[in-house]
């Protein structure tokens, strides 16, 4: 947890002297040094997971530099000694490669719009943090390697050099930015810092310079399949165990099949939701949905992760992560793919995945067995969203619903940044929750839906090394969760994304302690009515239902 | 598709039409400078040359305000002549011709006075 | 110094336009200048959006502000989310015309609790349009000064522009709306901290140069003065590429023409490409139909393949035949059992 208590560092986020509390800072922004001190930074990654991850893309040579160990507080980080001239190039290669980045580094009128939009500056008051410094930071490069205007005129046009105190800033500030797309909202040209974040970890990994939180979970999830790097039998053992409480709670035993050929319908989900609380939970969901309306599917544990480290180191790696889930579908001859609940993987499987790893053209167009709906938005991806398809089977009737069962619940929503602003799927889970729950309240408009706060976590930095920062990088969300648990006593926060259930836990527990994560398909499988269930006086997480207290 | 090469020329080629506009849209026009009919026999004006051509409407302007406000009607001499300060009783009374005089540089240069909205407009004899 | 600088440069450019009328430069800064300016303006216009078009958009990436198109019972919200095209033109539509996304602005503070609070923030959305509109009225309305005959659509705006019959020659109201809103942009830019400290020499370049275009626009109407017509038969001479200077112009014209010639120079390579840019912003000008149509990334690179389901059940298989996991291969005659590694990374 973190240094400092959540009273504490409420004062100091509201009152010690920051851009945010309206003081200025002294020297100007190029003339701050990055210093890097415990607790600021993710620790570096491992030699070894740089060698694996390298060596699994051996086609491209070079995308994660020279494996080493090194130090991020020393002044020595043992770079290539051409480090400066990798950067250069890589730059110039990721201009050719992405429309937006050139326009995004040229077309910046500064206007502020987007400073006080990120959950970073407005936790931390650090200037570096507002997007537009941020997207700076390279830009100032930029221009002095490829515009007339700064090689000309140098600072006055706002250009500089590359230097290793750069290099430091950059390590800095693009791991503390979580690719969230809020200031992309409410940029007039749509700038989006996500982009500029993302070329920026490629060009740091370039040099080598890299975190283990990602590159750890990236190597994980190329050999075992799975960020957690869950083996096989172990995975199966854990979905096992949910069985069991299952079994425990409802009375009902199901069993999932595993890698089976034939299968409907290939169901993929981040392995933190068979791994720990409160993912758990909202794994039960699943099987209890999937179970309810005798869908034809089944669960891979070579494609077992929904979630792609990936995406937060380059695009290669992403595409090579994402590859499985296709490869696995064609493998087993499903006709479609269910996902579940995860943030960063559905920004990957809307965006990218079709794009990288399609056409797959060995797959149906999914259709609902059960209601006959055809998820014509998926018609070429061919994977569809579990809030979508559970909306669907709502929509239709086709659940057994008894609400009163999340009575001992006041739920209120979390969007995640990428299913609202990489997806725009905004009213799926409001749907299911007001079919599941008798209590929802919204949190206040600015805090939801596109305009919705970060957990402050995402893109890997849901490590414990870096807690302070997380939890004011997560303030301006638990805000809002606090002004509803104040106001309307909510004390749930339902999410559909893993990386959130496991960060919003650390984070909520941290600002608003009296509130519980958890999944959209907890409170389903909470409010199913099982064929031959007991009557049940708890819910998914052994907790008395209301009524049934004592 | 992923670079939009049609879209982007064709916006590039509006953005050169737009720009372009007073070049191909003169072309063809018959640009004929203003010819002012000048009063016969008269040499000098109650400002000179220069300063009528640049600031007349200000003089007019002023000479509005002072008529219908304070009631002064009478301009300076100059060279022994008296003028009033009177649109149609003092200018007029030399550039006879509306069409001949004033109209040629307004219309040339896109002026519209509002003389006319009080003033009666001189029936023109050619 | 990042604000003196930029001012400093436009004196500058102010002086050099006044000395150089003096010494008799006066067909250079009205003839060679402009056709220069506008070569560059128009050829690095060119150059930078065909630049940018080189680059492909290898993903498709919109950021979606609405609902996205999904089950038919679900309202989609065409503009800020939209799948198709006509939905994209009307997305652009109204961030060119309206700057719907600056129209969202809030204003975030924070109180002691902390407690944050996001207040509706709209001063920059309406001086940001009062701008550019004012801007657009005032370069449209100098037709005037270059066509002859005029297009239909100069006198309308001549009219609607001096309606309020101010003075005489008229009072145009988008002058003093322009140099308002300059001023205000430049205010804001003073006064905020955080705008402040983010801005660059290069932001206030073209306050200082727009504001100094507008102030000799002003007093050259209303002040100082200068023979129009003489000034026409420069302006449609240069439009008609047969340009010649007769009569006196006055200095202050000159002036006013050269800072224009900088601005048009100075364009294509400043952020005053954020004209052309709004139009290519793949995060807006795309259709949201990911999931719908397959987008193609020209590099995409099929030799990037995953680590394969046989390399997989290799490293596996002893534990998979045991946990009863189906197989590709089956087990070859048992040896010993192999030990299972623990699971290596710990997640929350």
């Amino acid at each position: 947890m973190a240094n400092l208590k959540a009273d504490e560092l409420g004062v100091k986020v509201a009152s010690d002297p920051s851009l945010t509390t309206g003081a200025v800072p002294a020297k100007d922004w190029m003339d701050t040094p990055a210093v890097f001190e415990p607790g600021n930074y993710c620790y570096q990654g491992k030699s070894e997971k740089v060698e694996y991850i390298s060596d699994a893309l051996k086609n491209n040579p070079g995308l994660f530099g020279e494996p080493r160990d090194w130090d991020i507080e020393s002044e020595d980080w043992k770079l290539p000694e051409n480090w400066k001239e990798i950067i250069i190039n890589g730059i110039k290669e990721r201009l050719d490669k992405f429309r937006s980045f050139k326009i995004f580094m040229d077309c910046c009128v500064r206007c502020g719009a987007c400073a006080d939009k990120c959950h970073f500056f407005l936790g931390t008051g650090d200037p570096k943090n507002m997007p537009v410094l941020r997207a700076e930071l390279m830009r100032s490069i930029y221009r002095n390697e490829f515009t007339k205007a700064g090689k000309i005129l140098g600072r006055l046009a706002g250009a500089r050099e590359m230097t290793f105190a750069v290099l430091k800033e950059w390590f800095m500030y693009f791991y503390q930015c979580t690719e969230c797309r809020r200031c992309s909202v409410f940029c007039p040209y749509g700038i989006d810092t996500a982009e500029i974040t993302m070329m920026g970890r490629e060009l740091l990994h370039l040099v080598g310079v890299n975190t283990n939180w990602i590159l750890e979970p990236a190597s994980n999830s190329n050999r075992t399949g799975n960020h957690m790097g869950l083996q096989p039998h172990t995975l199966k053992e854990n979905v096992e165990y949910l069985c069991d409480d299952i079994e425990e709670i409802t009375g009902i035993r199901i069993t999932p099949t595993w890698n089976r050929k034939g299968a409907e319908v290939l169901f993929i989900t981040p392995s933190a939701d068979v791994f720990a609380e409160p993912g758990i939970y909202t794994a039960m969901g699943y099987l209890l949905l999937f179970e309810h309306i005798g869908l034809d599917y089944t669960w891979s544990t070579y494609a077992s992760e929904g979630g792609n480290f990936g995406l937060f180191t380059n695009n290669e790696l992403m595409k090579k992560l994402n590859a499985k889930m296709y490869a696995e579908a064609k493998r087993l001859g499903v006709k479609w793919i269910i996902g579940g609940e995860c943030g960063h993987m559905w920004r990957v499987l809307h965006q990218y995945m079709d794009t990288m790893n399609g056409p797959a053209d060995f797959l149906e167009v999914p259709k609902s067995p059960i209601t006959g709906t055809v998820f014509e938005n998926a018609a070429t991806t061919k994977m569809v969203h579990i809030s979508e398809f559970t909306a669907d089977l709502i929509k239709h009737g086709k659940l057994k619903l008894d609400p009163s069962r999340n009575d001992h619940r006041k739920v209120t929503f979390h969007d995640s940044c990428n299913t609202s602003r990489a997806m725009g799927m905004l009213e799926e889970p409001r749907e299911i929750l007001k079919a599941v729950v008798n209590n929802f309240q919204e949190m206040p408009e600015n805090t939801i839906r596109e305009t919705t706060f970060c957990c402050g976590s995402g893109t890997g930095l849901n490590t414990g090394e870096i807690m302070d920062l997380r939890m004011r990088a997560g303030l301006p969300r638990a805000n809002a969760v606090q002004y509803v648990h104040e106001k309307n006593d909510v004390n749930t926060l339902g999410c559909v994304c893993a990386i959130d259930r496991a960060t919003l836990s650390a984070l909520i527990d941290y600002w608003v302690p009296e509130v519980q994560v958890c999944g959209l398909s907890e409170l389903v499988g909470n409010a199913l009515v099982m064929d031959g269930e007991k009557e049940k006086e708890t819910g998914l997480r052994f907790e008395a239902l209301e009524g049934m207290e004592g | 598709m992923m670079y939009d090469s049609g879209k982007i020329i064709t916006g590039l080629v509006i953005f050169v039409i737009m720009i372009t506009f007073p070049i191909w849209y003169n072309v063809g026009g018959a640009e004929q400078l203003p010819k002012v009919e000048k009063p016969v026999g008269k040499k000098e004006c109650v400002q000179d040359t220069q300063f009528m051509r640049t600031s007349h409407m200000a003089l007019l302007n002023n000479w509005r305000d002072e008529v219908v406000r304070s009631g002064e009607r009478q301009y300076q001499v100059v060279e022994g002549v008296k003028y009033e300060k009177s649109l149609q009783n003092g200018c007029m009374n030399c550039h006879t011709s509306k069409a001949k005089f004033c109209d040629e540089c307004h219309t040339y240069a896109a002026v519209k006075p509002y003389c006319w909205d009080c003033h009666v407009q001189p029936k023109e004899i050619n | 110094m990042k604000i003196l600088y930029p001012f400093v440069a436009v004196l500058g450019l102010i002086l050099i336009a006044f000395l150089g009328v003096q010494v008799g430069l006066a067909p250079v800064f009205g003839i060679v200048f402009p056709y220069l300016a506008l070569l560059v303006f128009i050829g690095g216009f060119i150059n930078k959006v065909v630049g940018w078009g080189k680059s492909p958009v290898p993903f498709r990436i919109p950021t979606t502000c609405g609902q996205a198109n999904s089950l038919p019972w679900i309202k989609q919200n065409q503009i800020d989310c939209p799948s198709t095209t006509a939905g994209v033109v009307a997305r652009m539509f109204f961030e060119v015309v309206l700057f719907r996304s600056l129209f969202r602005n809030t204003q975030a503070s924070v109180y002691d609790g902390p407690k944050l609070r996001y207040g509706s923030s709209k001063y920059l959305w309406l001086f940001a349009l009062l701008f550019h509109y004012s801007f657009l009225v005032i370069v449209v309305r100098h037709m005037r000064l270059f066509t002859d005959p005029m297009p239909f659509f100069v006198p309308v705006l001549e009219f609607f522009d001096g309606i309020l019959q101010i003075g005489a020659p008229t009072l145009y109201v988008a002058d003093l709306i322009l140099v308002g809103a300059v001023l205000f942009l430049f205010v804001r830019r003073v006064l905020l901290p955080a705008i402040r400290y983010i801005s660059l020499p290069a932001d206030y370049f073209p306050l200082f140069l727009i504001l100094g275009i507008a102030l000799t626009g002003i007093l050259m109407r209303y002040y100082l003065r200068v023979d129009i017509i003489a000034i026409k038969q420069l302006t449609v001479g240069l439009a008609t590429l047969s340009p010649t200077i007769t009569g006196e112009i006055g200095s202050i014209f000159y002036i006013h023409l050269f800072l224009v010639c900088t601005l048009l120079v100075y364009f294509p390579f400043s952020k005053l490409m954020h004209m052309g840019g709004v139009f290519m912003s793949p995060t807006r000008n795309m259709a949201n139909n990911n999931r719908m149509v397959r987008h193609i990334n020209p590099w995409n690179d099929p030799s990037i393949k995953p680590h394969s389901y046989m390399a997989y059940e290799d490293e596996f298989r002893e534990f998979m035949a045991e946990a009863g996991l189906p197989l590709e291969k089956e087990l070859p005659a048992k040896e010993e059992a192999p030990v299972a590694d623990e699971p290596t990374a710990e997640k929350e």
